[in-house]
């Protein structure tokens, strides 16, 4: 290596690609910034304080910037001790938004709803959990073996039990197919 | 040979590396067994049985209990950064993971100085984390479903779940998803998108399209997919063509599923029983 390599300043796109697990949790003022940090801290989480990107900014100014995959996990963690993050988006694009797009497909006696690359399935006359599919952080298959077999009304929702990203996806299917369910 | 890096959904399942078989419909490694339902157990439970019709041996795991917290995984990838360069194997099939650039991009950087590369597939967690990383060029090959193929496509996502809506609306076809893929270089050398139709692609355009055998519940069953990954990965390890063993595979798991009579409740081990008929006559067929 060249003298001096490793001082050698990243190229934009490097810099940014090395960014792209991560993301801003967004508060409603600093005094819960100070409080969500001290707890993820205390609890051990990688995460950093920081001034948002100009396309968040909105007064206060500090954000949280954190594992983005774990969202459903830490916002739940936050949630709980009364200080959930009023946004939470990619450090990459902090304008991108959650998926909100759902896709249903009726098997007949079986509904499927797609939330992102998560797919959930009911048996319609039961409201039994016949099947989970897609994604691909480790959560799932947990996921899975915990709601497969279970009813609608019985399941654990991924809310209680999951913790990433794909989680989260399911989570959302999950309760799209609950509020449809509630109308067959 | 064929090596599987992934994880169990069991977080007291220890770090295991070793030979994976197949006893009683579990797999089987260093003594400990897991039930086959979804997830890395069915993408070694369908190589195996690939394995078994054409006499080669099994595939070599590196399995860690996780449950999404991230801790197995982490276990994982710091094993990996310290023996994979002791290794020689054919082909690498990375799996369900917890997504991390940093550990990611270590261990590319651990294969890229390996005296003989070995093939590099990716699914699941880990071909989120190669796109996340802006590395999917490293990779021989992904095996992603359409919603996947729309987050590839989607040059900003860092994450399927945040796709833009425009890439992820059904209409969308599937053609245009893979060139939108390869123009923004989030491609490995060869895709195989799972979906009523599959297609085997590369950056020259669409190599095969396979659409024959469509059962509609395959759509939604747990694990067919980590069941294609493991036909085409053990396909590949017998020095099959990347491009012939995706269109192999392909043909093979819809078959199998078309054998198992699916319904959507249909759970995933009954079609691996067929895997080893499906790819008998798919052999036979093809000459």
């Amino acid at each position: 290596m060249p003298l001096f390599q490793f001082l050698k300043r990243k190229e934009p796109n490097e810099a940014a690609e090395e960014k792209a697990d991560r993301g801003f949790l967004v508060f409603e003022n600093t005094s819960e910034v100070i409080q969500a940090e001290n707890l993820l801290k205390r609890v051990g989480w990688e995460i950093r304080v920081m001034g948002p990107p100009p396309e968040i900014r909105s007064g206060c100014d500090l954000v949280i910037e954190f594992p983005l995959i774990e969202e459903l996990r830490i916002v739940k963690i936050l949630r709980d001790v009364g200080i959930p993050p009023i946004k939470v988006v990619p450090v990459t694009s902090p304008l991108l938004q959650p998926v909100n797009l759902f896709q249903i497909r009726d098997f007949g006696l079986y509904l499927m709803v797609r939330a992102a690359n998560m797919k959930l399935t009911v048996e319609k006359e039961t409201l039994m959990i016949v099947n989970i599919s897609g994604g691909g952080c480790p959560d799932v298959p947990y996921l899975a073996e915990q709601m497969v077999g279970k009813s609608l009304a019985e399941s654990p929702s991924p809310r209680e039990i999951g913790h990433t990203l794909c989680g989260y996806a399911l989570l959302l299917a999950y309760e799209e197919m609950k509020r449809r369910c509630l109308q067959l | 040979m064929l090596a599987v890096v992934g994880t169990i959904p069991d977080r007291e399942f220890p770090l295991l590396a070793g030979k994976v078989t197949l006893e009683n419909g579990e797999i089987c490694i260093q003594g400990k067994k897991v039930a086959v339902k979804r997830g890395t157990p069915a993408l070694l439970a369908a190589a195996i049985k690939v394995g078994e019709v054409l006499g080669q041996e099994g595939p070599f795991g590196y399995l860690v209990g996780d449950i999404g917290r991230g801790e197995g995984s982490q276990q994982l990838y710091k094993y990996l950064a310290k023996h994979l360069s002791q290794t020689d194997f054919h082909i690498i099939a990375f799996h369900y993971i917890q997504p991390h650039i940093g550990w990611h991009n270590r261990i590319l950087s651990v294969i890229e100085k390996m005296k003989k590369r070995p093939i590099l597939v990716a699914d699941a967690g880990y071909m989120y984390v190669a796109k996340m990383s802006g590395r999917s060029d490293a990779y021989d090959l992904f095996t992603p479903d359409v919603g996947e193929l729309a987050f590839l496509a989607d040059e900003l996502a860092p994450h399927p779940f945040y796709t833009r809506g425009f890439l992820l609306h059904e209409e969308n076809h599937v053609p245009d998803l893979i060139s939108r893929v390869y123009a923004h270089q989030n491609a490995p050398r060869y895709l195989l998108v799972k979906g009523k139709q599959d297609y085997i692609a590369n950056r020259k355009g669409i190599l095969a399209v396979v659409d024959d055998s469509l059962q509609e519940a395959m759509e939604v069953i747990g694990g067919t997919g980590d069941t294609l990954t493991g036909i085409v990965a053990a396909l590949i390890a017998t020095r099959i063509d990347i491009r012939e063993a995706a269109i192999i595979a392909s043909k093979v798991n819809r078959l199998a599923g078309v054998y198992a009579h699916p319904t959507p409740a249909t759970q995933v081990r009954k079609i691996i029983q067929y895997i080893p008929k499906a790819l008998r006559e798919i052999l036979s067929k093809e000459g």
